[in-house]
Formats: structure tokens, C-alpha cells, sequence
């Protein structure tokens, strides 16, 4: 039975995992060395700060400790088979953002700003592991109640109109900071966008399963391109110019970039043309262009990163540059948790802009093991895709992994001034709740997925024939 | 604190994160470098000529790792009993499904086993199943176009030959062990 020859010629891809272990002692074990990384670096934080270690670490360690353990519990319980690296990365990188949320409240020059602007100082990072125990309730919640992903392909269309309720809210209240992304509901302010980038998806990955036939068919070959029919540029046009009027009324760079990207993205995944792809980069591009020749936020976003230490835009805010200074002085094994002087970028430094702090704490050496745990996430997301059994299940993971790795591109990419600025926070590490929370809801999406991939097929609904109809045995 | 200290500790943290990548990687190497794909002949000649190719195989290295950890259950199935079920061509080229004596359903309804996003498919269009020896059946639902196996089209439940390609639509599937 157990024959070891290999025949080269036959191509097996082996993408489904056959009578897979659950792996789930896999999990705890990662889970708990994900837990100990951020103990370490709070450890680290308080002896660099105050020369002893401080005392709030077995809080922190615990609180950290018992929202790993519930998900696990739940993921052992309502999801067995799902994938094993998902919550062990999730949750190193939401400890790792609390302890520089942490370290960054402990800096004197921040807390003097805020007792300055708001008269108060309140420390974050309370707040964040507040943040991540809903997002952590919420991650639960879905694993327990979502019993199958395909149920949320009933709710395409509730989906699309929720999107974009979603989106349009920020524009009927004020600005802040210059971005229209948030909406205040008694006392809490919450940031839409991070929801709709989930809802939307669902929305995509429904619509494109029924429609994909008519878009990957019936097209033109011209120069090695599909050309598609103009009814059925229909659909992308719309999510374009949707994105341009978020750009325009809500001036966020960010949100309009995500959406537009997951769309291109699913668009090709379900069609397999690549002329969508170059399609959707030109269209972006003459999105960008045409918008940045009036509106005056994005033209001041591409200053800043165009020349971020000119006296005009250093004029207006220093953060840009402050964030570049930040990057360079960290080096290759950066100053060591805690010894860094990320705290100038001051506004927004421990959420927008907290990748700074990782990048002059742990040098490039942290900032690129950072990275490729995101990666690894989105490879997680991907691998899953390929494993499910079902169009819907496949689309769905694709958008949500490559919403998940656009906004880490456009955020990495905005501190560190490779692409304009934008208001968006990294994934599970920004002080936000929203953000957190949307965050874990998506990474419980993906669990969800990966479990019905990789559970060995059920036994389906037994045919009620079989009870009714008698059969004559000679 | 001392700088010494402080030095060990950023190195430290360094090390510990890359390690944890490290491991990570390591629990989904069999995704980065793939799986090794074990292949069985379907016919007898095949089956004996691999046979003796193994027993060269086995003497020539000392120990060849035996390929059958994945495999579980199902203590009376055969030597030539399948093991899964492979997507062949179709929009899920490359989905197996593991057969561990539950029914295989076919079909555009989502809640189908495999389901098959194909206009030519029904919402239920076929089903695999064991009989009581263990021998895979496949039964055709009252499909519109029809169930092939290999060029005919079926009537009535029939067992399925290792590697033999069953049509449903755009979709090939096909029975490996």
C-alpha cells in the first residue's frame, strides 16, 4: 500500500488536505509562543525605560494570554479543522501592537502634547487590550454562529447596500483631521470603512460567482488582450467611480485604494483575464491623476511624500519626515524596545504611524519579521482559497486576503514614503478599535473558510427517500 | 540598566521574533516545497512493474519513508481502495476531497460536497458513494446533461474504476487512491 515511487510526469496537485489532522496541538503550541514574544518585549520596554521591570507585565501577559486561550478553545471546539497559523500570527502581532502602544504611552514628550491639546493624558493601551477583547468576543462569535461561509452568499445584495451605507455615513459627519472616516454614535466614534472592507468583499465574491462566465467569455482578443464588451465594463466602472467619490468627499486615500484593489483583484481571480488587471491600473492611474489636479488634501498627501523635509509641507505637519528619520535611525538591528525617539512624529504616532516606531526600535531585522508575518497571513488566506471546494468560499478568501495585504502595502508603503500617505492603520498593530476589531472579524472569516476546506466532507442530510421508500429484500 | 544588558536583549528579541517566523514556516513547509505525490499504476502490469521498481527502490536506500501517514480509518477497504477524489479540469482543477466512506455529492447546490459552478451542471447532479463492500459507486441524480463515465453515459449506479475520469459538465473528476 505504501508504495514511495514517484512518477514526475503526473501532475497531482495536492491542494486539499486529505484526511487532515486537525493540527490543533499545532496552534496551542505557536499560540503560546505568541504569547510569551510581546511578555519578552514589554519586559524589555520596562527595564530600557525605568531600569526595572514593570509591573503591570503579569496584566498585560495574562490579559494577552486568556484572549489566545478563549480563541483557541473556540477554534477547538466550533472549528477543528481549520488553519493553524491564522490565530498564532493574529495574535503575535496584536501583542506586539500593544506593547508599543504601551511603550509609547510611557513617553514623557507624548504625554506632555496630550496634557497640552486635550488637557488630559489617558493612556491607550488599556484601551487597546479593551479593543482587543471585543475584537477577540466578535472572532468568537462568528466561529460559533457562521456554521458555513456560503450562508453569507444569500446576503450579496443586503451586503452591497450595507457597504455602502457604510461608506457614505462619514461624509454626513465632520472631518477629523482632514479625513471624513469616521462616524460618532453616542459618545463612540467608530471607522466604518475598516467593516465595509469585510462586507464588501462578500459582495464581490457573490456577484463575480454568477457573473464571471459573462465577464471572462465573451470578450475580443486584441494585442494579446481580452477586450471586454463595453456592457460589461459595467460593473468595474462602477466600483471606480464609487471609489473616486470617496476620494473626493471623504478625501481618504486609503479606503478608495482598498476597494478599487480587492475589486481589480477578485475581478481577475474569478475571470482569469489579465486585461482586467491592466484595465484596473489604468483606470486607478487616471483616477489619481485626475483627482489630485484638484482636490487640495491629496495634492498636500503627495508633497509630503514627494519632497517631506521641504520647508512648505515641513510647515504644515512633520510626521512624514519625522517617520523617515524614525526608519533611518533604526538601522539594520534597530535602538532596542523602548531607546528610540518615535515619539517626535507625535499625532497619530501610535496609530497611523506606529510601523515608524517598529522600524527605529527593532531596526529592518523587526520590521521585515513584521512583514513577513503579514505575508504569512495573506499566504494563509490564499492557501485557503485554493482549498475550498467552493467558487464562493474561493473569491471570498481571495478578497478578504488581498484587502488584508492592500491595506498593509498602503500603510507600510505611506510611512515609509514609498507611495502618498493615507489614513490607514496597520492591521492588528495601530491603536484603533475599529480597526482591531474588523480585523479579528476577518481573520474569523478565514477560519471559517479553511475549516469547511479542510474538514473531510460530511455526511450530507440523509435522503429522505430512503426512510420513506421500503426495499424489498429477497 | 546596563548596556550590556540591553544589547542582549534587543538581539535577543530579534532572535526570538525570527524564530517564531521560522517555526511558522516550518508547520506549512509541505506548502512552500509541496507534498510528495505518490503515484500508483491502476492496472495490474502497472501495479507490478512499480512493485519491482519499490523493491529496487528498498534496496538501494536503506529505508524509504512510508507514505500512508495522512491515510486513516477505514480498516476493511482493500489494497486498490481509493482515497480521495481529485478535480481533473474544471474551475476547481486541483480540489480533492477525502473518501472516508461518506456519501459525495455533486451538484450546483451549495450545499453539495463539491460544488460546481457550471451552467451545464443541475443543482444536484451526481453522487459518490460506498456500497456495503467498500466498492465507490457513482449514481447519476436525473441530471439534465447527463454523468459520463469515461465516454458513456450513465443510467444506472456504477462503480468506478481507479482513474477513471467521470464527466460532469466542464468538470472531470476521477477516483486515486
Amino acid at each position: 500500500m505504501s508504495s514511495t515511487s514517484q512518477s514526475p510526469t503526473h501532475h497531482t496537485s495536492t491542494i486539499g488536505a486529505i484526511g487532515a489532522p486537525s493540527r490543533r496541538n499545532t496552534e496551542l503550541a505557536l499560540l503560546a509562543f505568541a504569547v510569551v514574544i510581546p511578555v519578552f518585549a514589554y519586559a524589555n520596554v520596562g527595564l530600557a525605560m525605568d531600569g526595572s521591570v514593570p509591573t503591570g507585565l503579569l496584566g498585560y501577559g495574562l490579559g494577552l494570554g486568556l484572549l489566545a486561550g478563549v480563541a483557541h478553545i473556540v477554534v477547538r471546539r466550533y472549528a477543528r479543522y481549520a488553519d493553524p497559523l491564522l490565530l498564532p500570527l493574529a495574535t503575535l502581532l496584536n501583542g506586539l501592537g500593544l506593547v508599543v502602544i504601551w511603550r509609547l504611552d510611557q513617553s514623557p514628550r507624548l504625554q506632555h502634547r496630550a496634557k497640552i491639546l486635550f488637557h488630559a493624558f489617558s493612556p491607550d493601551a488599556p484601551k487597546q487590550l479593551m479593543y482587543s477583547a471585543l475584537g477577540i468576543a466578535f472572532f468568537a462569535v462568528i466561529i460559533v454562529f457562521l456554521k458555513d461561509h456560503r450562508i453569507l452568499q444569500r446576503y450579496t445584495y443586503i451586503s452591497m447596500v450595507t457597504a455602502l451605507v457604510l461608506l457614505v455615513a462619514p461624509v454626513f459627519f465632520p472631518a477629523v483631521n482632514g479625513a471624513k472616516i469616521w462616524i460618532s454614535i453616542g459618545g463612540f466614534t467608530i471607522q466604518p470603512g475598516e467593516f465595509a472592507k469585510i462586507i464588501i468583499a462578500i459582495f464581490f465574491s457573490g456577484y463575480l460567482m454568477v457573473k464571471r462566465d459573462a465577464l471572462a467569455l465573451a470578450s475580443r482578443r486584441f494585442m494579446g488582450l481580452y477586450l471586454p464588451r463595453g456592457r460589461d465594463l459595467g460593473p468595474i466602472l462602477t466600483v471606480w467611480a464609487m471609489s473616486l467619490l470617496i476620494l473626493v468627499f471623504e478625501t481618504d486615500l486609503g479606503t478608495s485604494l482598498l476597494f478599487f484593489g480587492m475589486f481589480v483583484v477578485v475581478l481577475y481571480v474569478a475571470t482569469e483575464r489579465t486585461s482586467w488587471i491592466v484595465f484596473g491600473l489604468l483606470m486607478s492611474a487616471v483616477g489619481a491623476v485626475g483627482v489630485g489636479s484638484f482636490e487640495p488634501h491629496v495634492q498636500q498627501r503627495v508633497q509630503a511624500w514627494l519632497h517631506p523635509f521641504s520647508d512648505k509641507v515641513m510647515a504644515q505637519s512633520d510626521q512624514v519626515a519625522q517617520s523617515l528619520m524614525s526608519f533611518g535611525s533604526g538601522g539594520v538591528m534597530g535602538t532596542g524596545l523602548g531607546q528610540g525617539n518615535s515619539d517626535l512624529i507625535g499625532f497619530a504616532a501610535n496609530s497611523d504611524f506606529i510601523f515608524a516606531t517598529f522600524g527605529e526600535e527593532m531596526g529592518l531585522a523587526g520590521v521585515m519579521a513584521v512583514l513577513v508575518i503579514y505575508g504569512l497571513i495573506v499566504e494563509r488566506g490564499i492557501r485557503t482559497a485554493l482549498a475550498a471546494r467552493d467558487p464562493f468560499g474561493k473569491l471570498l478568501a481571495v478578497g478578504l486576503s488581498s484587502a488584508f495585504a492592500i491595506q498593509v502595502f498602503v500603510v507600510a508603503g505611506g510611512v515609509m514614503g514609498l507611495i502618498p500617505l493615507s489614513g490607514m492603520t496597520m492591521p492588528f498593530v495601530a491603536y484603533g478599535g475599529s480597526s482591531v476589531i474588523a480585523n479579528w472579524a476577518l481573520v474569523g472569516i478565514l477560519l471559517r473558510i479553511s475549516d469547511t476546506a479542510r474538514r473531510p466532507a460530511p455526511a450530507p442530510n440523509p435522503n429522505p427517500d430512503v426512510e420513506m421508500t421500503q426495499v424489498v429484500r429477497p | 540598566m546596563s548596556e550590556l544588558t540591553l544589547t542582549v536583549m534587543r538581539l535577543g528579541f530579534l532572535a526570538v521574533l525570527w524564530l517564531f517566523v521560522i517555526v511558522a514556516v516550518q508547520v506549512i513547509r509541505s506548502d512552500l516545497f509541496g507534498t510528495r505525490v505518490t503515484q500508483r499504476g491502476s492496472r495490474r502490469e502497472a501495479g507490478r512493474q512499480q512493485q519491482a521498481g519499490r523493491q529496487q527502490a528498498q534496496r538501494q536506500q536503506a529505508a524509504p519513508p512510508p507514505q500512508r501517514g495522512q491515510q486513516s480509518g477505514g480498516g476493511r477497504r482493500g489494497r486498490n481502495a481509493p482515497s480521495k477524489l481529485v478535480v481533473t479540469e474544471g474551475t476547481l482543477t486541483g480540489t480533492t476531497v477525502a473518501l472516508q466512506g461518506q456519501t459525495v455529492t455533486l451538484g450546483r447546490a451549495h450545499d453539495s460536497t463539491i460544488v460546481l459552478d457550471d451552467d451545464y451542471a443541475s443543482s444536484r447532479h451526481a453522487r459518490i458513494y460506498p456500497d456495503r463492500d467498500g466498492q465507490w459507486i457513482v449514481e447519476d441524480l436525473g441530471s439534465t446533461n447527463g454523468t459520463y463515465l469515461d465516454r458513456s453515459r450513465l443510467t444506472t449506479p456504477t462503480p468506478i474504476p481507479l482513474g477513471a475520469p467521470i464527466r460532469i459538465g466542464k468538470t472531470v473528476i476521477e477516483l486515486r487512491k
